[in-house]
């Protein structure tokens, strides 16, 4: 048990920590370059190399940490020296709860690719989240700005609202998947069912009729419910605070909001919160929605039962366990690109348009999903009874 | 380890309730002592196999209500001004004090009563489904209740905020 602990936290670590966040930000300057008919970062070098861009990173780091570190006049000295730590040890905490892989028994010891494999999963993401505000709304009160001080009433509502709606909009998942605990939803999400199955089911069609069960569709989230995904979405990048939705930074009304007195590495704590709070999104989508470690059509227990006689328990329970790491993070690749390209092809929400996204759609189409949802579930259990 | 986490959580809680009162001149700092005092509440929800409580406490005492105290703060700018006339009631801050003795000497009989040992409890209890099935069957007229309590609110919210009733 122990070992499989060290090696999930190193996981975690080398993946969030050294490779997405710096990573990241060479991302997002690709990205808008390429979506900008620019080429992008291109200058950083090290004895000549540039592999395309990839050093701006490490300058990125280096400048940040030797800039100076200012304390504006009249600020309260101890909040505005720990907001950032409050931004960013959400962001980095949360990923704690995202399983990237299933649980593997190799050589005898067990490996469950989840650092802390919570029953009330979804809810502690929540929680965390929610402690996040403090991270921003302290950091424009602290730094005795009226910018900043804009920015974190901004801050506040904004997230405070979203909060509700991201809670609200996943419910209806949950209450067909019956659980809270992310990796149980990557397990249920490998199973299919039949589009047409309830033809059989209701005596439409007579019982040996073969084409009833050549569609099949994976039990992902998405499939089942459709809408709530880009609701969830659509919240959940909002919570994060980029743009279209950045109205507490806002540089051309309230300068840069919240983190106007930060400065160095401080502010760059600020961002790498942004970033990481972007893999996570990513990652919890792809959990929740997207099937999580697993390919459709294809349930972990018949890749490993299909490798076993040529290969043995032990490397086929490895290859999987490969497989659905690689899986994972091609899908949460996939996940982040799509942000990157909200944020660079959406122009930012008035602000009184963010809050009415919140409160007048989001919530009442996902109350309204909720209802529907529980009358699709009676349905379905009505007519599989039989 | 569990008891080494209930000192430094009630610890915690205490310090941070201790400090909301202390800090009476400064509201923010009053609020933030009240985040640390529920986020240590919610430590010992969880140490008690109460994980969901724990996490109800953190997302909607810490991470929604304090945050709209603060919100509340900022916009009305009450940096340093505090509550006005703390200390002209006298018969206040007498029964103040009156009631911190007594839950300092509650505290003191509580300890010197020593520890009972963790409770082992099965795996269920405490868990998002435990608590599901207790509040839709045994407990659900009072869920009921409560639900029509708090649609008033929201009713009566509407009603204050709006300026003109069509």
């Amino acid at each position: 048990m122990a070992t499989s602990t060290v090696f999930v936290a190193l996981f975690i670590f080398a993946i969030v920590m050294l490779v997405f966040a710096p990573v990241m930000t060479w991302v997002e300057r690709k990205q808008s370059a390429l979506m900008q008919d620019r080429i992008g970062a291109n200058r950083a070098e090290i004895f000549g190399i540039k592999a395309l861009g990839l050093i701006h990173p490490l300058a990125d780091v280096i400048k940040m940490i030797t800039k100076e570190d200012t304390m504006p006049t009249g600020a309260h000295r101890f909040i505005h020296l720990i907001s950032p730590f409050i931004a960013v040890t959400p962001a980095v905490i949360s990923f704690a709860v995202i399983p990237y892989g299933g649980t593997y028994e190799m050589w005898g010891a067990k490996f469950s690719l989840v650092v802390a494999d919570l029953d009330y999963g979804v809810l502690y993401l929540f929680a965390i989240g929610s402690i996040a505000t403090y991270g921003s709304m302290l950091a424009g009160w602290a730094g005795n700005n009226n910018y900043g001080m804009l920015g974190s009433i901004r801050v506040s509502a904004q997230m405070i609202s979203y909060e509700v709606a991201i809670g609200v909009t996943v419910i209806g998942l949950f209450m067909i998947f019956g659980t809270l605990r992310l990796s149980d939803m990557g397990v249920l999400q490998q199973e299919t069912f039949r589009v047409f199955g309830f033809l059989k089911h209701l005596g439409w069609v007579s019982a040996e009729t073969k084409w009833v069960d050549w569609l099949t569709l994976p039990m992902w989230g998405v499939i089942l419910q459709p809408l709530p995904f880009f609701m969830f979405m659509t919240a959940l990048m909002a919570e994060n605070k980029r743009a279209p939705f950045d109205t507490p930074e806002g540089e051309s009304e309230i300068v840069a909001g919240y983190f106007i007195e930060y400065s160095g590495m401080k502010f760059g704590l600020y961002m790498m919160g942004e970033w990481i709070e972007v893999v996570v999104i990513s990652g919890l989508l792809a959990a929740m929605f997207l099937g999580g470690w697993s390919l459709p059509w294809l349930p972990e227990s018949k890749i490993i039962s299909s490798l076993t006689p040529t290969f043995g328990a032990n490397i086929a329970n490895l290859l999987a366990m490969v497989l659905a790491v690689h899986v994972f993070i091609g899908k949460v690749i996939a996940l982040i690109f799509f942000q990157m390209l909200v944020r660079w092809s959406m122009p930012r929400f008035r602000y009184d348009q963010v809050m009415n996204l919140g409160w007048k759609i989001l919530l009442p189409l996902s109350l309204a999903n909720i209802v529907l949802t529980a009358i699709g579930i009676l349905i379905v259990q009505e007519v599989t009874r039989t | 380890m569990r008891n080494g986490l209930f000192w430094i959580f009630s610890v915690a809680a205490l310090g941070g309730a201790v400090g909301v009162v202390a800090n009476v001149r400064n509201a923010i700092n009053s609020a933030l002592n009240l985040v640390v005092c529920m986020l240590a509440l919610a430590g010992l929800y969880v140490l008690l196999e109460a994980q969901f409580v724990g996490l109800i406490q953190v997302m909607v005492y810490a991470g929604a209500i304090v945050v709209l105290f603060l919100f509340v703060i900022m916009l009305l700018n009450l940096r340093g001004s505090g509550a006005a006339g703390a200390e002209s009631q006298p018969l206040l801050k007498l029964a103040g004090v009156a009631l911190v003795a007594a839950g300092g000497v509650y505290l003191v009989r509580v300890l010197a009563a020593g520890r009972a040992p963790w409770p082992d409890v099965d795996p269920s209890y405490g868990t998002t489904r435990a608590i599901g099935e207790a509040l839709y069957t045994d407990y659900v007229l009072a869920v009921q209740v409560a639900g029509v309590l708090l649609l008033a609110g929201i009713l009566a919210a509407v009603v204050l905020a709006k300026k003109r009733l069509d």
